[in-house]
């Protein structure tokens, strides 16, 4: 503080430039960063643009909309909550919601357990390794539509792939698709088969970062197979799996594609997802208000789960 | 390259572990063929079965006579080329436009840094945080009569192009690498007189070579594997994408020429997987979950 008050009354300013030079300067630092800035705002503007159509605008008119009755013939009518009291009435909402949950908690018993499982002890296999990195993926890179219809071929309860398995090893045949019992659980399966390549892959470049030295003390001290998966690899991997189970959250709330095209919807209600539903409002009863109203809900259940994956994530890098 | 893993390299060299890993060695691999080649080969078969061949139970595990029939009569009858060519359209186009407007953005945010640049990318950011199905109904009505212009873009693939463009998540991953080329490099093309646009292009995207192909298998298996918003914006059936005609078809085609009209459907993915196998896999990595 002393400092710069002294040197700002001293008679001579060593760093200071003259006052005319100054201001010239100033005046041409001006016009560079006005000049800079307008490059930089012609290489953003095509963004610009396509986020606020298609991204920004959406956003807000989505939130609108839930509180609006829209038909294409007059103005939006704004409704307040009524949109929602109709979803609330509605008895399939509540069974929408009650077997998106159970899909993706089935979803988080089988497809989170069983990438990592597989990955962990893939880590320990040193043959192979390519291919079984490779066949792991493969469903990956097939359109969901395509796996969802070969799928359905599979669960045929006659001549299916599935039943002809079980048959073979002495087991009873199961109604797959065509019971409330198992119809979810067949959905589950199939959406697991097709994404679990990126989890498992995901997991063996994880498992891959653990220090060697922290297994070979654990085992000096002692530890078991059982203790050292328990302390060192689960530890290690912590972030990952925190991570993936956000993300896997996240997408199989979001299921459509399995129900549409293998029950849709049914039997007797039993694959309904909340996405399936929505797209009925909207798309089917051209009721984009209450459609939209569900968006919303969608919205402020996954809002808390997707602003943690962005913190971790953004932080973490 | 042996790092230690789980296991002890002493355990396994003693018989007992030997045994026990090439145990587990096989299970392994037999499950693996079991879960995810054998599906596939089952559907290779099936597509060279007759339909009545195909309804009888149990069923046979070779076909009798091996014909392509299915695959020529998927081609014809489904009318495959178009559905190829619109798939491919949609796909190439989402590919090339994203990459046109995210490439400039990402370099103007990371090396540029105009006023309010850190609002503008926090509020690209802020999009990621919905799910991207709490904004069908928005941007489907926005794809009907978009704003200013008030052009319909529905059955046009611009409906699908214009959309895919606005990924902040492609977009925040070319700006984190861009961030990491040194500004020297940047001031010494200025210097020799080169403008942004020179530098860009010149300096920027040939030292950004891995992740632009990290980006552009993203942007192009995306587009490829999209079901639910071609299905919304491309109802004319001569627009449509393979998935859309796909499942449109589904209900009422004989099972061995569905077969057939999804292994075809399948092949352009799966081919390019086997080719680009390497750079796919480091790109999953890549992307953003570097722990």
């Amino acid at each position: 503080m002393s400092t710069i008050t002294s040197r700002d009354a001293s008679p001579v300013a060593p760093r200071r430039s003259p006052p005319a030079r100054s201001a010239q300067d100033r005046a041409g630092r001006l016009r560079r960063t006005v000049a800079d800035n307008l490059t930089a705002y012609g290489f953003l503007s095509a963004a610009l643009v396509v986020f606020a159509l298609f991204s920004w605008y959406p956003i807000v008119r989505g939130v609108l909309l839930g509180f609006q009755q829209v038909n294409f013939v007059t103005d939006p009518v704004w409704v307040g909550w009524e949109n929602f009291e109709r979803l609330f009435a509605d008895p399939l909402f509540l069974t929408a919601w009650r077997n998106t949950l159970l899909f993706t908690g089935l979803a988080l018993v089988i497809g989170f357990a069983i990438p990592f499982a597989v990955a962990v002890v893939l880590n320990e296999l040193r043959h192979a390794k390519g291919y079984f990195r490779m066949v792991v993926y493969l469903p990956v890179m097939l359109p969901p539509v395509v796996v969802a219809i070969l799928w359905k071929w599979f669960y045929d309860p006659g001549p299916g792939l599935f039943n002809t398995l079980l048959r073979g090893v002495g087991l009873p045949p199961l109604a797959w698709l065509n019971s409330t019992d198992t119809s979810m659980l067949s959905l589950v399966l199939v959406a697991t088969w097709a994404s679990m390549g990126s989890a498992t892959l995901i997991y063996l470049a994880a498992l891959a970062t653990i220090p060697g030295e922290l297994y070979e003390a654990a085992e000096l001290d002692g530890a078991n197979l059982w203790q050292r998966l328990r302390h060192v690899t689960i530890p290690q991997t912590r972030f990952v799996l925190l991570v993936m189970m956000l993300m896997q959250i996240i997408a199989t709330m979001q299921v459509f594609t399995e129900p549409y095209v293998m029950t849709g919807g049914g039997p007797e209600d039993s694959t309904v997802t909340v996405l399936l539903l929505l797209y009925r409002y909207a798309f089917t009863y051209n009721d984009f208000g209450t459609a939209s109203a569900m968006s919303l809900l969608l919205f402020v259940f996954l809002g808390g789960f997707s602003a943690l994956y962005l913190r971790l994530t953004r932080t973490r890098s | 390259m042996s790092t230690r893993t789980l296991l002890s390299p002493w355990t396994l060299e003693r018989p007992r572990g030997k045994i026990g890993y090439w145990l587990v060695f096989t299970v392994v691999f037999a499950l693996f063929t079991l879960a995810f080649v054998v599906p596939l080969v089952w559907m290779l078969l099936g597509a060279m079965k007759t339909a009545p061949e195909l309804a009888r139970n149990p069923p046979t595990l070779l076909p009798e006579r091996f014909n392509v029939d299915s695959y020529v009569d998927a081609w014809n009858f489904m009318e495959l080329a178009g559905y190829f060519r619109n798939t491919v359209i949609v796909a190439g186009g989402a590919w090339l436009l994203q990459l046109a407007v995210i490439v400039p953005a990402a370099y103007a945010l990371s090396k540029l840094r105009p006023v309010l640049g850190k609002w503008i990318m926090g509020l690209m950011l802020a999009t990621l945080m919905l799910p991207a199905s709490a904004l069908l109904v928005p941007t489907y009505l926005t794809i009907t009569e978009v704003p200013v212009v008030g052009v319909n873009l529905i059955n046009e693939p611009a409906a699908i192009w214009l959309p895919a463009a606005a990924n902040a998540f492609n977009l925040y991953l070319l700006k984190r690498f861009f961030d990491q080329i040194p500004t020297e490099l940047l001031d010494a093309a200025r210097i020799d007189g080169a403008g942004s646009v020179t530098t860009m292009v010149r300096v920027v995207l040939p030292l950004s070579r891995p992740i632009l192909a990290v980006v552009s298998i993203f942007a192009i298996v995306a587009a490829w594997k999209d079901f639910i918003w071609p299905l919304l914006v491309l109802q004319d059936p001569g627009v449509q994408t393979l998935s859309v005609a796909l499942q449109r078809f589904e209900p009422d085609t004989p099972i061995n020429v569905m077969l057939g009209g999804l292994v075809l459907a399948s092949l352009p993915m799966v081919v390019a997987f086997l080719i680009f196998q390497r750079q796919i896999l480091a790109g999953l990595t890549a992307g953003g979950l570097k722990g």
